[in-house]
């Protein structure tokens, strides 16, 4: 029942072309994503450059799967780090109670309250900019929301019965949190990982297209909209279709995300 | 003491709770630049001694305790000191005084645009609920959310630019030296920034809807005959309301970073444009009094929603 819902279909679809193009790129990309041809600047699409050429005469379909390895790859490793580290600590958060709940939760509202961008700016600005610091500072922006996400259910399943009659039978702390709990977290934990990773997506962008992201050469969707904003009145080609690939890449995401609340948890169908 | 009073007082402390820990983490920011930063300071023109390098430490109070210099930058702030800006020496607080106006601009009529659209059109589009038009809605309002404003917003300059070959798409001049100029020119970074969210809420106001006219009170006030505009908005709409003001108040930091890109795009002064220079000049006492301003900002308002509710409803008083 799980692939029949049109959303986790369309989605899915979406995110698995993108997944095998990023990973392919080298043997798919008709041209070298970084060397410069002048003689082919600015060319509109045709059947040598389908996307076009950019103002240094570079493929722009090479440089868009190119630009998706790179922006995939930070967005996997952030939400990664987000799922660990913030995850941990609500799930221990909730397991532990007392004081150790109040102050781990009291940190995420400090790390929450800070706009999102914000934050991430904040974090670059001290390590930074370069591919690697983009993503440990969407991590870390992350992080409380997966610490909030899973403190709630967690809660519940540290008071179930099953939880209980476990430690009575003397398994331990951490036989518990990982056999017990962690199983039961599996659809939440997917559901948000996907919409996450649809949101770092367009933050990864928005970084590298202020600059503070992926440096160039290096393709990035976002840097690719930056450099072509300048001649987008004569050439618009680079800036349509990087936009297009960012737009669609976080909307796969999304996409899936929201039908696999659906399928997963019925509960949560129809609520933000 | 009255339960409200309790309320009160709890959430107070709560937020004084989140400030604290703020200004922390964005003081300790300061003590976290690396070490070539400080030398960068010096300037490209200067030789870097053992001495200068020490004058500078002390410039910026490296060489005091920790404590020491939380306490000095922390009663500075209290007062409205921010410290100065490393290039120029002006006061920090001065210079982001200067740019807040056109940032709380676009923020304002970003966000007043969204809610004056979102709210009918959440409810229309509970009230016309069907199993096909329901998906539409949904992939529509993804669309919309994945939107990247920054994108959007060179779509727009380029469809100005063929359409309106006269219109003034980018830059900025002051409401006062020029009403209708300035207005025109917030139009595009309007649209650009009230579209994603507008998705965001018209879909947030439209489960709100349905929840609360799932409600008994909803079938009672039906039953009793009550006419459908008064059940829509004297009974659904406004218990509909509470959770979308909530989203309201969280978007609103969301929109900030929105703004932040959109500035950068329709070459906006606002303090999008002013941290991003100060990361490129490394000017850390701007970031940092940037960043404390900003978040300590919508800390407050969502702070100020919350208080709201208490007065206005009394479930959550008594919850």
């Amino acid at each position: 029942m799980l692939p029949r819902h049109p959303l986790v279909l369309v989605g899915g679809a979406l995110v698995f072309i993108q997944c095998a193009l990023a990973i392919f790129a080298p043997l798919i990309a008709p041209y070298d994503p970084i060397g410069q041809n002048i003689i082919n600047r600015m060319e509109a699409p045709s059947l040598s450059f389908l996307l076009g050429a950019d103002q240094f005469g570079r493929d722009n379909f090479s440089r868009i799967l190119y630009g998706y390895r790179a922006s995939l790859a930070v967005s996997l490793v952030s939400v990664t780090i987000a799922l660990i580290v913030g995850g941990s600590l609500g799930v221990i958060s909730a397991y532990y109670r007392g004081w150790t709940d109040r102050v781990v939760m009291r940190c995420m509202d400090v790390l929450f309250a800070f706009p999102l961008i914000l934050l991430a700016i904040a974090i670059i600005s001290l390590l930074g900019p370069r591919q690697w610091t983009t993503a440990i500072a969407i991590g870390i922006v992350y992080t409380p929301i997966f610490a909030r996400l899973l403190r709630g259910p967690a809660l519940v399943l540290a008071e179930s019965e099953f939880v209980v009659s476990a430690r009575a039978i003397g398994a331990g702390d951490l036989r518990i949190l990982l056999r017990h709990i962690l199983p039961n977290l599996a659809s939440v934990i997917l559901v948000q990982a996907s919409l996450s990773l649809s949101t770092a997506i367009l933050v990864e962008a928005s970084l590298s297209f202020l600059g503070i992201g992926t440096q160039p050469p290096t393709p990035s969707l976002g840097l690719m909209l930056a450099e072509s904003r300048s001649y987008a009145l004569i050439s618009p080609w680079t800036s349509i279709f990087a936009g297009v690939a960012i737009l669609t890449s976080s909307l796969g995401f999304n996409l899936l995300g929201d039908g696999l609340r659906d399928t997963l948890d019925p509960r949560l169908k129809g609520t933000e | 003491m009255s339960p409200m009073l309790r309320v009160l007082a709890q959430r107070l402390l709560d937020l004084m709770v989140v400030l604290w820990g703020l200004s922390a983490l964005v003081f300790l920011m300061i003590r976290f630049i690396p070490g070539d930063a400080v030398q960068i300071m010096l300037g490209a023109n200067v030789e870097i001694t053992p001495d200068r390098l020490e004058a500078l430490y002390k410039k910026i109070g490296l060489d005091k305790s920790l404590l020491e210099q939380y306490m000095s930058w922390i009663g500075g702030v209290l007062v409205g000191d921010f410290g100065t800006s490393l290039w120029t020496g002006a006061p920090v607080g001065e210079e982001i005084l200067a740019r807040l106006g056109v940032t709380v601009e676009l923020l304002a009529l970003s966000l007043g645009t969204a809610v004056a659209i979102a709210i009918p059109a959440g409810c229309l589009m509970a009230y016309v609920r069907r199993s096909a038009s329901d998906y539409i809605v949904r992939v529509v309002t993804i669309i919309g959310v994945t939107m990247p404003s920054f994108w959007l917003g060179i779509i727009l300059i380029l469809a100005a630019y063929k359409f309106f070959p006269g219109f003034a798409s980018i830059g900025y001049v002051p409401f006062r030296d020029d009403p209708l100029g300035n207005l025109s020119r917030m139009i595009l970074p309007t649209v650009s920034l009230a579209l994603p969210i507008l998705a965001s809420l018209s879909r947030i106001m439209r489960s709100a809807m349905l929840d609360a006219l799932g409600q008994d009170y909803v079938r009672t006030a039906r039953a009793k005959g009550v006419s459908e505009t008064m059940v829509i908005f004297r009974h659904a709409l406004r218990n509909a309301l509470i959770p979308f003001v909530t989203a309201v108040g969280i978007t609103a930091g969301y929109l900030f970073g929105g703004a932040i890109v959109v500035e950068q795009v329709f070459a906006l002064p606002g303090l999008g444009r002013l941290v991003i220079g100060a990361i490129a000049e490394r000017n850390y006492p701007l970031i940092q009094a940037t960043i404390l301003l900003v978040t300590s900002g919508f800390v407050v308002i969502n702070f100020l929603v919350d208080m709201l509710y208490v007065a206005i409803d009394p479930r959550v008083r008594e919850a």
